[in-house]
């Protein structure tokens, strides 16, 4: 089994975007203008970069770098204030010379107006000079991030496990698949631990979850009514562990190879956890920077992002989400519970489509131009800013 | 082919899942998944779409299984045919409100 995708130096792309990442979020309105000139260029808006805490400085140059060295990224354009924290030259590096990449430096540029034009010459260079061929690739070169958002009861018993059978079939067929959402896995650590490859890995990804509890009790309230979310529970989900539960299906019943940090990359194929939590903006954004090149995301009621530089497909196992939201559902798994499709045909369904999408098929939240213009990236930081 | 209406997942699970809006009085057929038995239960209230409801009596404080698992547990009695949710189970975990009183507490 093969896709189409764009050879990198340290992967294969399924799309060929040009990301203009600022470094820090003062320059985002600089990034947005370039963008905004260059056929294919997209902006990786945030709010980071300055003023934080050194573990927090870590995450944010972790993230956009590895935005940058995302395969479906064709080349980068770093933008720069020139006095932040984060250090703009790291990322630089960290791409190297995988593809074309460079840096505008606006205080060094002479302002705004001035960085802008230098910015469009460069990222307009670089379009030209991207790798835009597709060859046959190995489903071993895909990594898949797999998400669930906006959640209902039908979540757990249909579209996550139909998820899971196509996230067994690209571990099967040695590619990496990631999944996350540390908040989730509250009620299902006996799971966690039992398909762990090794007790090193259950322990980091326990140690994951308990502070991510802690982390929330420590607020002196209920978690009741942030997790689950409202529109969870009027889905019919009830508590965390039920939504856990039905959660921790969509990553199929593989062994669990490695804990990784947010938007840390694997260093192996397999089956992987990215400590995350469930919330969409920050956790589309972890698993980009983690190198997944196309993103499943099962939905019950509905949600509709996509991420400006990585294809989202949306699944659903509501038959009512299918209807009046298809405009942005890519595949109906509600034939499952109608008893009308067996899961493993209907994951069989979801794994054609990833290997679709990877060679270049556009998915809903593509052809509606979703995302496309950067907003709905953010960076997960835990401390303060400062 | 016959509309199913409510599925149980697991077994030993004490609630099953509406997969249409039940009204209340109804005799409903729950399909059994997962080795659990088909069966029928008539409900005390409406239950909507992907709602729960009890096919056993639970009592007040015990768990509440689906998935053959603890979704929470009974904060009043709940009798078989109940609709099952937030106003009669509640989570056990990131509970800050039971903690020893820190932080903003």
């Amino acid at each position: 089994m093969v896709f189409e995708g764009f050879a990198r130096g340290n992967g294969v792309g399924v799309r060929n975007h040009i990301a203009v990442i600022p470094a820090v979020g003062c320059v985002n309105e600089v990034a947005l203008r370039i963008a905004d000139n260059v056929r294919g260029a997209v902006p990786f808006l945030h709010h980071q970069g300055c003023a934080q805490l050194e573990p927090d400085l870590r995450t944010v140059t972790r993230v956009l770098s590895g935005i940058a060295r995302n395969a479906n990224v064709g080349a980068a354009l770093i933008v720069s204030l020139g006095c932040e924290s984060v250090s703009a030259e790291s990322i630089v590096e960290a791409v190297g010379d995988t593809k074309p990449i460079a840096l505008v430096r606006v205080q060094e540029s002479g302002g705004v107006t001035r960085a802008v034009t230098e910015g469009i010459a460069q990222a307009q260079e670089m379009a030209l000079a991207t790798n835009a061929e597709r060859e046959e690739s190995p489903i071993g070169e895909l990594i898949v991030g797999v998400k669930c958002g906006a959640s209902d009861t039908t979540s757990g018993l249909a579209s996550n496990v139909a998820v899971g059978h196509a996230v067994d079939r690209i571990v099967d067929e040695g590619g990496t698949v990631i999944f996350g959402e540390t908040t989730e896995l509250m009620g299902a650590e006996h799971v966690i631990e039992r398909r762990s490859a090794n007790p090193e890995i259950s322990e980091a990804i326990l140690r994951q979850i308990l502070e991510m509890e802690e982390r929330a009790k420590s607020m002196g309230v209920d978690m009741r009514g942030s997790q689950p979310t409202p529109g969870n529970m009027a889905g019919g989900l009830s508590t965390i562990e039920e939504k856990s539960l039905g959660a921790v299906v969509k990553s199929g019943t593989r062994p669990i190879v490695g804990a990784l940090e947010y938007g840390e990359a694997p260093d192996g194929k397999g089956l992987h956890f990215m400590d995350s939590p469930g919330r969409e903006l920050e956790f589309l954004t972890g698993l980009a920077a983690c190198g997944c090149q196309v993103i499943l995301f099962s939905t019950g009621l509905g949600a509709i992002q996509g991420f400006s530089l990585v294809p989202v497909i949306k699944v659903t196992g509501n038959r009512n989400t299918a209807c009046y939201l298809q405009e942005h559902i890519d595949v109906d798994v509600s034939s499952i519970l109608r008893g009308e499709e067996a899961l493993e045909q209907a994951g069989d369904r979801l794994f054609a489509e990833i290997l679709r999408v990877a060679s270049g098929a556009e998915v809903k939240a593509e052809r509606l131009a979703y995302d496309a213009r950067g907003a709905n990236s953010s960076i997960y930081v835990k401390g303060p800013v400062l | 082919m016959s509309v199913r209406q409510a599925i149980l997942v697991h077994p030993n699970d004490s609630v099953a899942t509406a997969l249409e809006a039940l009204p209340e009085g109804v005799a409903v057929d729950i399909e059994g998944t997962g080795g659990a038995p088909d069966r029928r239960i008539t409900l005390r209230e409406a239950v909507a779409f992907g709602h729960k409801f009890a096919i056993e009596a639970i009592a007040k404080g015990s768990p509440v299984i689906k998935y053959g698992e603890t979704i929470g547990l009974a904060t009043q009695p709940i009798q078989a045919g109940e609709w099952v949710h937030t106003h009669n189970i509640e989570s056990t975990r990131g509970r800050g409100d039971l903690a020893p009183s820190k932080g903003a507490a």
